[in-house]
């Protein structure tokens, strides 16, 4: 039932939108394909924009990931991460879920893959997923945009947020699914 | 602090694929990522153009003015630095719903649009302003109502239940959403009282 109609929504949410603004603009004798042409226009302009920032956060983050410094890190970290009921295999996930979202769509891929999308791994990786964003990327592409290069405190703010939302993943999978 | 981060990425990287005898590994990586990171920007491209296209005709209808103006009571408090009637407010409740329903690629048009609106306000500064560290305190954190992605993914491998995970993502990215906001919040009345 819940799947039935949260794979409806997304499914129609984007149709759904192209046609509801345009025929809304329509009616309230907006211009609409000038209006479009208009705002589309700053599109490209942002997206090189970017570019820079990019490249910076992107390389390092793909260094760190290659070498295996990650592996490392996450085998620093298991001990600490086994006591609190985190499964080894999901270590390299969290460290690299606020740094680069299709890296981690892979592991969680490939984690589902391995155990099965309806293992304790499996649900624990979905969860995970779901819940926090990729910080470093957003902060990145955001501040980027705009030039900005002295990002105060936000880092820290997104990265404690992304390690509660970690733990707080842990610790309602291991109360739902174990 | 992000010039830490990112040295220590490096180093790291290097020192480790030094040690373990395979340098030839960050070379290939680091020429990758950059190749990379301009395709994605490529691919960007379209995505925003659609987008904010579509955003200026619901802006030129009044629509986006219509919803900001719902939520109103909630977004002075959180941005008390931005004026009430500011278009960075319209912008910003696009961006957070797009979060919330999934809408990835509709997200990052919008929050790049806000923060452009947001800088003009903060006089073209480089540095973050207030209202900028609370926007991406509450986009990095926003709650995902819809996790598309991976559901898409356990059902491609055959989950009994694709969607039993839904209900324990939006507890534990509501937790992390609230302590984004508080956190934010700590910081921001920290460093006013230090610029007294």
């Amino acid at each position: 039932m819940l799947h039935a109609v949260l794979s409806l929504v997304s499914k129609w949410a984007i149709p759904v939108l192209l046609l509801a603004v345009p025929i809304y603009g329509h009616m309230k004798k907006v211009p609409v394909y000038e209006a479009f042409v208009e705002g589309a226009e700053e599109g490209f302009k942002t997206a090189v924009k970017i570019i820079p920032f990019l490249v910076g956060m992107m390389v390092a983050i793909s260094v760190f990931r290659a070498s295996g410094a990650m592996d490392f890190l996450s085998i620093l970290l298991e001990p600490l991460t086994s006591r609190i009921g985190a499964p080894s295999e999901v270590l390299p996930l969290a460290i690299m879920r606020p740094m680069s979202g299709s890296a981690v769509l892979g592991m969680a891929t490939d984690l589902m893959r391995v155990y099965g999308p309806d293992s304790f791994i499996g649900r624990l990786a979905s969860v995970m997923q779901g819940t926090t964003d990729t910080t470093f990327f957003i902060l990145t592409v955001y501040f980027g945009s705009v030039g900005i290069k002295k990002y105060r405190y936000s880092i820290v703010t997104g990265l404690t947020a992304d390690i509660t939302g970690f733990l707080a993943a842990i610790y309602i999978c291991n109360i739902l699914f174990r | 602090m992000l010039n830490i981060i990112w040295l220590l990425l490096l180093a790291s990287g290097i020192v480790v694929a030094a040690l373990n005898g395979n340098i030839e590994v960050v070379t290939e990586a680091a020429l990758g990522a950059a190749r990379g990171a301009v395709e994605v920007c490529f691919d960007l491209v379209g995505v925003m153009a659609l987008w904010l296209g579509i955003m200026k005709i619901a802006e030129s209808g009044g629509l986006v003015q219509s919803l900001a103006r719902l939520l109103r009571p909630i977004t002075v408090r959180l941005f008390p630095s931005v004026p009430s009637h500011h278009p960075a407010m319209g912008t910003i409740i696009l961006n957070l719903s797009a979060n919330m329903l999934g809408l990835g690629n509709a997200a990052t048009p919008f929050g790049m649009k806000a923060m452009q609106e947001l800088q003009e306000l903060n006089q073209d500064s480089n540095e973050a302003s207030e209202a900028m560290c609370t926007f991406l305190a509450l986009n990095t954190s926003c709650i995902t109502l819809i996790p598309a992605t991976i559901i898409a993914v356990r059902l491609s491998f055959n989950s009994a239940n694709p969607t039993e995970i839904v209900g324990a993502c939006i507890f534990s990215t509501t937790i992390s959403m609230v302590i984004a906001v508080s956190l934010d919040y700590w910081f921001r009345t920290r460093s006013r009282w230090r610029k007294r």
